[in-house]
């Protein structure tokens, strides 16, 4: 089995050692670092999401993603994902396809509807649309990615006709990856258009999604299209300790799902419930190298997933914070969990402490 | 009463599913349906809410004693008032403007009042709406349990709300009877209970705290 180990970024602003949040400028600058470095430490793939608040300033990464490209020769990058309700396919489809060119075909895209939202009014689009908008966008996206001319027509922007969308990719479509939540719908919508499935998993036990993986197997026998992978993209933090890890993250976590809870519905956090989403069952991958690979590994044998992207940062966290990540991630993580999933499971299970 | 033990959900997105494998789980006999034609969602019936029915949502509804409204509230504009008459309609939707934009029709008042005032030949409830879809199934726990969790359950029919305390007890969660629509407003995206997984203690402390603020 082919695994792949990602990083994502949502361009979470950084602040310095005393705590001072560092401008959007340098913030932007040490996420170019940052995947550079990812791929000096063995990650295979760098993602950005975009976003447009003054925590996560990232509103623009695939001209990041273009930065680390020059820089870089073996690391897939990508967008974690671009919300394509609220944005033009075409052009979407150019950045990325621009991007795969200067990168000699390193280029991925993940597309989301959006669960933060706040594209939707920046840009003038209702969110009450958000299902139509991504339903056709994401079929129109399916339709360049074959490459030749487009022939589409819909409600959500200008008709095109046998239109040669430039530029042509030299290889073949880019892989490119439906974001989902929780909604089975989406999972089935992914598998009908062909894009392989991305489970951003950020609360709650893992596990559960198991039937989503599924579902999207055998919705893709349905539509009668070739098996396509299954990736999870949850948040963490990985440092020398457990301890240390939860020290480091946890203020961070609780602020920013503090200051989100309202528009997305979240709980706001209590040390107890951190403790459970840290733990064995939970969805945040908050450790020491050894436990977080241990987690990675049971959950991806568990939703028979190939692909794990670590969501890393949070605001507030300092660029040393997040380089001693990258590079514990990609030293260490990587490749204790691919030694554990090398191993026949039964023997791996006896080895799981607790099980 | 007799016990009203036939469930339609509509809804197939996030919390339908939830509230069909919660009510399943529970021993009612339940349906599910979107607007469109049940084969859609056979698949995910079949792997996603196993022992749940696809049908059509005028089928699930004719058969039904209750039916759970999980659609988004957009969504609701679109459906015809007719096909609920007679039912007890719970009400498991929100009006969020900030997650999903500003909806005319819901702004002045709470949103339950206002779908109940396009249903007028329902007894509509307000329930299941004010915990998340992704910590709704993980929390349910039996009566005994010391971990057991509140759910508010407001509606104007004493009857109906009787039926869905029922209801709210058997998938799993301590229920809290409002005896008045309005008084739901307070289960609402921006009330004190909303997002939140409280005890009834815990639930009970926020309601009363969330009174005083307002005198």
């Amino acid at each position: 089995m082919m695994y792949t180990f990602g990083l994502d970024t949502f361009g979470d602003r950084n602040s310095d050692a005393d705590g001072k949040p560092l401008s959007h400028a340098q913030t932007i600058r040490n996420v170019m670092d940052e995947g550079v470095f990812a791929e000096q430490a063995g990650v295979d793939f760098f993602g950005i999401g975009e976003h447009h608040t003054d925590y996560f300033p990232m509103p623009a990464g695939d001209v990041v993603l273009a930065a680390i490209a020059a820089r870089t020769e073996r690391i897939r990058l990508g967008s974690a994902v671009a919300v394509l309700s609220s944005d033009d396919p075409v052009r979407v489809f150019q950045r990325y396809s621009t991007l795969n060119a200067i990168s000699g075909g390193r280029a991925e895209v993940i597309l989301g509807r959006g669960s933060s939202i706040e594209s939707f009014p920046l840009f003038g689009y209702d969110l009450a649309d958000y299902e139509e908008l991504f339903e056709e966008k994401a079929t129109l996206f399916g339709e360049l990615l074959k490459g030749g001319p487009v022939t589409w027509d819909g409600k959500t922007r200008a008709p095109l006709l046998s239109q040669d969308v430039v530029p042509h990719t030299e290889f073949g479509p880019f892989p490119a990856w439906i974001g989902v939540g929780g909604s089975p719908q989406s999972v089935v919508r992914a598998a009908r258009l062909g894009f392989s499935l991305m489970l951003a998993i950020i609360g709650g036990p893992p596990a559960r999604f198991a039937a989503y993986s599924e579902l999207f197997q055998r919705a893709l026998e349905k539509f009668s299209r070739p098996p396509l992978p299954v990736g999870v993209h949850s948040p963490g933090h990985v440092a020398a300790s457990d301890e240390q890890a939860k020290a480091e993250f946890w203020p961070r976590w609780r602020d920013i799902i503090a200051l989100v809870a309202p528009e997305r519905g979240f709980a706001i956090p209590t040390e107890e419930s951190f403790d459970w989403e840290t733990g064995p069952h939970g969805a945040l991958y908050v450790g020491s190298p050894e436990t977080v690979a241990q987690k990675i590994a049971t959950n991806l044998r568990a939703l028979g997933a190939t692909r794990f992207d670590l969501k890393y940062g949070m605001p507030g966290l300092t660029h040393d914070q997040l380089m001693t990540n990258i590079q514990l991630y990609g030293h260490q993580v990587i490749p204790r969990v691919r030694e554990l999933l090398s191993q026949p499971q039964g023997d791996r299970r006896s080895q799981l402490p607790g099980s | 009463m007799e016990e009203l033990s036939r469930l339609a959900v509509l809804g197939a997105g996030h919390a339908g599913p939830v509230i069909a494998r919660l009510a399943i789980r529970a021993g009612y006999s339940v349906a599910i349906a979107t607007s469109g034609d049940p084969e859609d969602i056979a698949l995910i019936t079949e792997l996603v809410i196993p022992g749940a029915r696809p049908r059509w949502a005028a089928d699930a509804v004719a058969d039904a004693d209750i039916v759970v409204l999980a659609i988004p509230l957009h969504r609701f504009l679109d459906l015809d008032p007719g096909l609920l008459n007679g039912k007890v309609v719970v009400d498991a939707m929100n009006y969020w403007p900030a997650s999903e934009g500003v909806l005319k029709p819901f702004t002045g008042g709470g949103s339950s009042e206002i779908v109940a005032g396009r249903l007028t030949g329902s007894a509509v409830v307000k329930a299941l709406n004010h915990i998340g879809y992704h910590e709704l199934e993980d929390r349910a726990r039996p009566a005994d349990d010391p971990d057991r969790r509140a759910v508010g359950v407001a509606g104007d029919d004493p009857v109906a709300v009787a039926a869905i305390a029922g209801l709210v007890d058997r998938v799993g969660y301590d229920p809290v009877r409002l005896e008045i629509l309005r008084a739901g407003r307070v289960l609402e995206p921006g009330g004190p209970v909303f997002g939140s997984v409280l005890t009834l203690p815990e639930f009970e402390r926020a309601m009363r705290e969330d009174a005083r603020s307002l005198t």
